[in-house]
């Protein structure tokens, strides 16, 4: 009961309203189309990317959002779910299958598979977002659209990834707003994107150079760009290394959408 | 993801396999809990369960691919050539495309005729971007679309299940995979 009720509480609450801001933001941030160097360069050649405008969600979803999916999904139950869409990792930290703790209530949902983040944002009639599109958002810096060149910003994120792995996530929506007034893109969880089946470095194919061009068809495997940015190309190998039924208990999502037209 | 489900004993018995809704008789590892809107090469709506009850073959492909496709064609004929007659004439294939825009039902189709593929044991499938990429992460098929409008993309070969459970997944071109074609039921 005591449970239900906290729940209840932390889904009636503003959704990831800032700290220190009175008026809640929408749950989603707008982002302006944009052209960018990427790390992972769409075609032999090419290093820039042009992603359309898109929103986001300013944080990452919680628990307790999940448990309100669960709910109206119970197909996702963790003891109903099949296994093909989840593995049995999955939703393994919440005390029951209806929920979490609710001391872990507002922090990130972790333990959930691609198929299952997919099915949450299609249920909020969105999306997971692209790489592309993520990697947009979490090359922004406080104040700029791109601080990848910055090496305090750099050192910032690797400072953060050496935090122990054991300590309690915290809260989602609690670290500072980057450029686009989007948190915890870095140092909190991994993130599920759209296109994970995109990211092309497979086991197989980790090697640089001489793509295996039997095994791929087309232009070979793609070869990574920024060999310094040694935080994204974490993130790539973090995800290339996920299939989508796998959960973990540092790959958490966000949802993103096309934006309504005005 | 998954669609309801009815009871359909009877139409399977009745030998009325094709595009039948994921059913919760299904193990939890099969890929027919999938429920996904697909059209096959006559313009037919199908569902990845088209060959419910047979041991199938299924990848994925691009028929304007000029590569490394044409090389799954005779892959999956080499595994059939490697079965015996019994296990031949159970088996079935399913090609997914990756190629939804140009891959429509009469692109299937010329590939087919052009391939001598014979449709009755084999088909080929078109779904809506989603669709494609439910299937290419259940099988675990990475894929991109290049700016080119190609697709570069890795190939398996994965053997499921009369009740679509996957039995063996091959990366292996341009002949049989042993290790695959000890798992076709016999």
């Amino acid at each position: 009961m005591m449970l239900r009720l906290l729940t209840l509480m932390a889904l009636g609450a503003a959704a990831h309203a800032a700290p220190g801001v009175s008026a809640p933001l929408p749950a989603r941030a707008h982002v302006p189309g944009a052209t960018f160097a990427t790390v992972l360069p769409p075609a032999a050649g090419q290093k820039e990317v042009t992603v359309a405008a898109f929103d986001i969600d300013r944080a990452p979803v919680t628990n307790a959002d999940f448990a309100r999916f669960v709910a109206a999904h119970p197909e996702w139950r963790r003891d109903r779910v099949a296994r093909v869409f989840a593995d049995a990792g999955y939703l393994r930290h919440w005390p029951d299958a209806k929920g979490p703790a609710a001391a872990s209530a507002n922090q990130p949902v972790t333990q959930v598979s691609w198929f299952a983040a997919r099915a949450y944002c299609q249920a909020q009639h969105a999306r997971l977002p692209t790489w592309y599109e993520w990697e947009l958002v979490g090359a922004a810096g406080s104040n700029v659209a791109d601080a990848r060149n910055d090496p305090a910003w750099r050192q910032q994120i690797l400072d953060w990834y050496a935090r122990p792995a054991s300590a309690p996530l915290p809260d989602a929506g609690r670290g500072p707003a980057n450029y686009y007034g989007i948190r915890d893109l870095h140092g909190v969880v991994w993130e599920w994107v759209l296109d994970l089946g995109s990211m092309m470095v497979s086991g197989d194919n980790r090697e640089q150079g001489d793509p295996d061009v039997k095994k791929f068809c087309g232009a070979g495997a793609l070869s990574l760009e920024q060999k310094d940015n040694y935080a994204m190309l974490m993130r790539i190998a973090t995800l290339s290394s996920m299939q989508a039924s796998y959960s973990s208990s540092s790959m958490g999502f966000r949802c993103a959408a096309d934006p309504v037209k005005p | 993801m998954k669609a309801g489900t009815r009871p359909l004993a009877a139409f399977l018995m009745l030998g009325l396999q094709a595009a039948l809704p994921a059913r919760d008789t299904d193990p939890p590892a099969s890929l027919y809990h999938l429920d996904a809107a697909l059209t096959d090469q006559a313009g037919k709506a199908q569902g990845l369960d088209v060959y419910r009850g047979h041991p199938v073959l299924v990848t994925m492909f691009y028929a304007s691919c000029k590569a490394t496709c044409p090389l799954i064609v005779d892959t999956l004929r080499a595994t059939e050539q490697k079965l015996t007659p019994a296990q031949r004439g159970q088996l079935r294939v399913l090609m997914v495309s990756l190629d939804p825009e140009r891959d429509t039902p009469q692109a299937l189709q010329r590939l087919a005729a052009e391939r001598r593929i014979d449709t009755a044991r084999w088909t080929l499938l078109r779904g809506d971007a989603d669709a494609v990429r439910d299937i290419a992460a259940l099988l675990n098929v990475q894929y991109r679309k290049l700016p080119s409008g190609e697709f570069s993309h890795s190939t398996v070969i994965a053997l499921l299940s009369p009740e679509g459970e996957m039995l063996a997944s091959s990366g292996t071109l341009g002949a049989a995979d042993p290790a695959l074609l000890a798992k076709v039921p016999r």
